[in-house]
């Protein structure tokens, strides 16, 4: 019996040593640990996200009269409604600045951030159909989503840039300065933003779906918590603490300043800015990691 | 020096039943706070050594086996066993509960055709993105591209968007993109139910090719006689475990056995939860007990929903043991252009089939579930197996149609002499 017992054991041994020479390429587990993204496997399919970038940028205005120049409409009918609403009608004074500019500036910035946020925040419940039939990363669909978005971002920020120029050439009171050159960190930071808030949303809406309904009016409601329609000075200096836990006040209040000048930017909110976006982001990276693998179960 | 591919390993998989509800997060919160304490879950039951507490309902239980290079295994087992459960492990659409299943080589699977077509795309650029999302990169994508659009018969239409595809055209293409991927591993799902015969015909083909190749294929399937032409070896999945891994003859002959008893499997129910819909009951001729040669059969669907749906399609096959393709298949759509408003509550389907003019015997009736064109949401070719029994045709006095042939056709004979 002990002989017996010896012998399965050793048998054991080499099952092991045998199976340590074998060269597995994939190796399934459960679920473990609570950081599991490979970015290496997420490079290799970079072909994919391309073309997931195609995908929803052709897609988008198929079967549409103006096709890609509802890009332009967009942020302009938002600005000129703003213009009539908060600039004419409220009377929100904006530092001197040209309204209708003041307020392009703002919906272009925004509208980068909010699209990254609403469009990536039903990532699992939207792709269920291809999640459910086979795999990619899944880190694929949102970050496409998130570079489909800088194109139209670029679209529209042509625009505004033909705007200021055309408000300059006017003689406006605006005036571009070194922070332009802060530019591209500030569209890192509100991509990563974005897509730190969606990935979180859409990894809690595979369990709770209430988070989808919440996410339409609370984009809403964070755009008027961040000064868009309204410039910052507006508000009395002992509420403007407030806009520190706002990462995305530091960002738009940048983004005007570098093209059109007053208002400034401070360092340490911007550096707070930046943090808490690090902070979001890495925390909608772990949840999203650990949602992948099994919500195929509970959506 | 082993030339295992597939190692798969004490697999477990545990599916959580009931509904998720506004409950949940208070739940989900109550055993979070129990853990942070380091006390037991107040949610989890212990010691449940059933399949199913009532909460719990294990899909797949220890299942083991290897799988060698360049061998093509069939999957069987009734509905349920857990053999789409273990194609969904293996292709890590979803990840198990216990145990570690090793691969060697690029794994794909064709669990469906068609995974991320666009219908607003045109046939080149799905092609494109449904090679990218099968895993093949754009050069590879790049070298195939013609023989996929050859293979798939559409040169003239590679440029038009794929809405505008006939259902045949657009299986084609799924199919041929997927054949064209060259993996290592190939998991197959009972795709070649679908398309007209002689594409099925070239997609066994195409499947021989693959695992002559050197290539390893995995086949599930109900279709016993394709299961036994294309694999020498099969495992038998009975109830999430595995209970036979052999050669073919021995698997099959072990699952014929287990199903010889079981007769009319009236009530069928199949719950489609992403629809909000539930059919609750599939009736073969309610108010007649017997199925008869060349009596009327009705096949109605008791469908329950929740919600108001169109463009939903339903699909009835009759199939048989000993034949590859159908004997019959009926679809509301499009061929009938009957046009299917599921209204929220109880709705009834029926399909009248005037003569019913098969030869006695055990008939499979399918039941598949669409939108046209878009996706198949369920297809299940045996879902319901039915018993034709012996009986007189018409009111004539002749015996029973006879059991060698799989249809009776209405004629007539006669003689003339002479000029």
């Amino acid at each position: 019996m002990a002989e017996h017992t010896m012998k399965e054991a050793s048998a054991k041994i080499k099952m092991r040593e045998k199976e340590n020479s074998e060269q597995w390429t994939t190796v399934i587990k459960p679920r473990t640990g609570w950081f599991d993204i490979n970015l290496s496997e997420l490079w290799r399919y970079r072909d994919l996200i391309a073309l997931f970038v195609r995908r929803d940028f052709v897609a988008q205005y198929k079967q549409t009269i103006l096709g890609p120049t509802w890009f332009l409409l967009q942020p302009l009918f938002t600005a000129i409604v703003f213009t009539v609403v908060f600039g004419r009608i409220a009377q929100i004074p904006t530092d001197g600045l040209p309204q209708f500019l003041f307020y392009m500036a703002g919906v272009t910035a925004w509208n980068y951030f909010a699209a990254c946020l609403t469009k990536t925040s039903d990532t699992f419940v939207a792709n269920t159909s291809i999640f459910g039939k086979v795999y990619f990363p899944r880190l694929a669909v949102p970050i496409a989503i998130v570079i489909t978005n800088l194109i139209s971002f670029t679209i529209q920020f042509v625009l505004f840039i033909a705007f200021t120029v055309y408000f300059y050439a006017q003689g406006s009171s605006i005036e571009p300065n070194i922070w332009v050159f802060a530019i591209p960190l500030l569209l890192i930071q509100m991509a990563a933003l974005g897509l730190g808030v969606g990935i979180i949303v859409s990894s809690l809406t595979t369990k709770y779906r209430d988070l989808a309904y919440l996410v339409g009016f609370g984009t809403q409601l964070w755009m008027y918590a961040t000064p868009i329609v309204y410039p910052i000075s507006q508000i009395p200096a002992k509420w403007q603490w407030v806009f520190l836990f706002n990462p995305m006040a530091a960002v738009i209040g940048t983004f005007r300043y570098a093209f059109l000048g007053k208002s400034a930017v401070q360092l340490p909110q911007l550096a707070l800015s930046a943090a808490l976006t690090i902070l979001v982001f890495f925390i909608g990276i772990v949840l999203f990691s650990r949602v992948e693998k099994t919500f195929m179960d509970t959506v | 020096m082993s030339d295992n591919v597939i190692r798969v390993e004490n697999l477990y998989k545990e599916y959580r039943l009931g509904v998720l509800g506004h409950g949940t997060l208070a739940r989900d919160l109550q055993s979070w706070w129990a853990r942070v304490r380091g006390k037991e879950d107040p949610n989890t039951k212990i010691g449940h050594d059933y399949r199913s507490d009532g909460k719990k309902f294990l899909a797949l239980e220890n299942v083991s086996f290897e799988v060698k290079q360049g061998e093509v295994l069939g999957i069987i087992g009734r509905n349920g066993a857990g053999k789409s459960t273990l194609l969904k492990i293996l292709s890590r659409v979803t990840a198990p509960t216990k145990g570690t299943v090793k691969i060697k080589g690029r794994i794909a699977s064709l669990l469906e055709v068609g995974t991320g077509f666009h219908p607003e795309l045109t046939g080149r650029e799905n092609i494109y993105l449904n090679g990218a999302i099968l895993g093949m990169t754009k050069k590879e994508i790049d070298k195939k591209f013609d023989e996929i659009v050859d293979f798939a018969e559409i040169e003239k239409f590679i440029d038009t968007p794929v809405k505008r595809y006939s259902s045949g055209m657009y299986v084609r293409l799924a199919f041929a993109v997927a054949a064209h991927l060259e993996p290592e591993i190939l998991l197959v799902d009972e795709v070649l139910a679908v398309g007209d015969a002689s594409f099925q015909k070239k997609c066994l083909g195409k499947m021989g090719e693959v695992a002559k190749g050197g290539r390893t294929v995995l086949f599930v399937s109900h279709n016993m006689p394709m299961v036994e032409k294309l694999c020498p070896r099969g495992i038998l999945l009975e109830e999430g475990s595995l209970v036979c891994n052999s050669d073919i003859q021995h698997v099959l002959n072990r699952y014929k056995f287990a199903d010889e008893d079981e007769v009319c499997r009236t009530p069928a129910t199949l719950n489609l939860p992403n629809l909000g819909l539930e059919i609750r009951q599939v009736y073969l001729n309610k108010e007649y007990t017997n199925i008869k040669p060349y009596m009327p059969l009705a096949v109605e669907l008791e469908i329950y929903a929740k919600n108001e749906l169109h463009g939903l399609a339903f699909n009835l096959t009759i199939s048989r043991d000993n034949c590859d393709s159908f004997i019959f298949s009926t679809s509301t759509m499009p061929h009938n252009n009957f046009e299917v408003v599921i209204k929220p509550g109880l709705n009834r389907i029926v399909c009248h089939i005037k003569e019913l003019n098969l030869c006695s015997g055990t008939y499979y009736l399918g039941l598949g579930v669409s939108f046209p064109r878009v996706e198949t949401i369920f297809f299940e070719r045996e879902f319901l197996k039915f018993k034709i029994e012996d009986s007189m045709i018409r009111d004539s006095v002749l015996p029973s149609i006879p059991a060698y042939g799989l249809v009776y056709l209405d004629h007539t004979w006669w003689m003339s002499y002479g000029q």
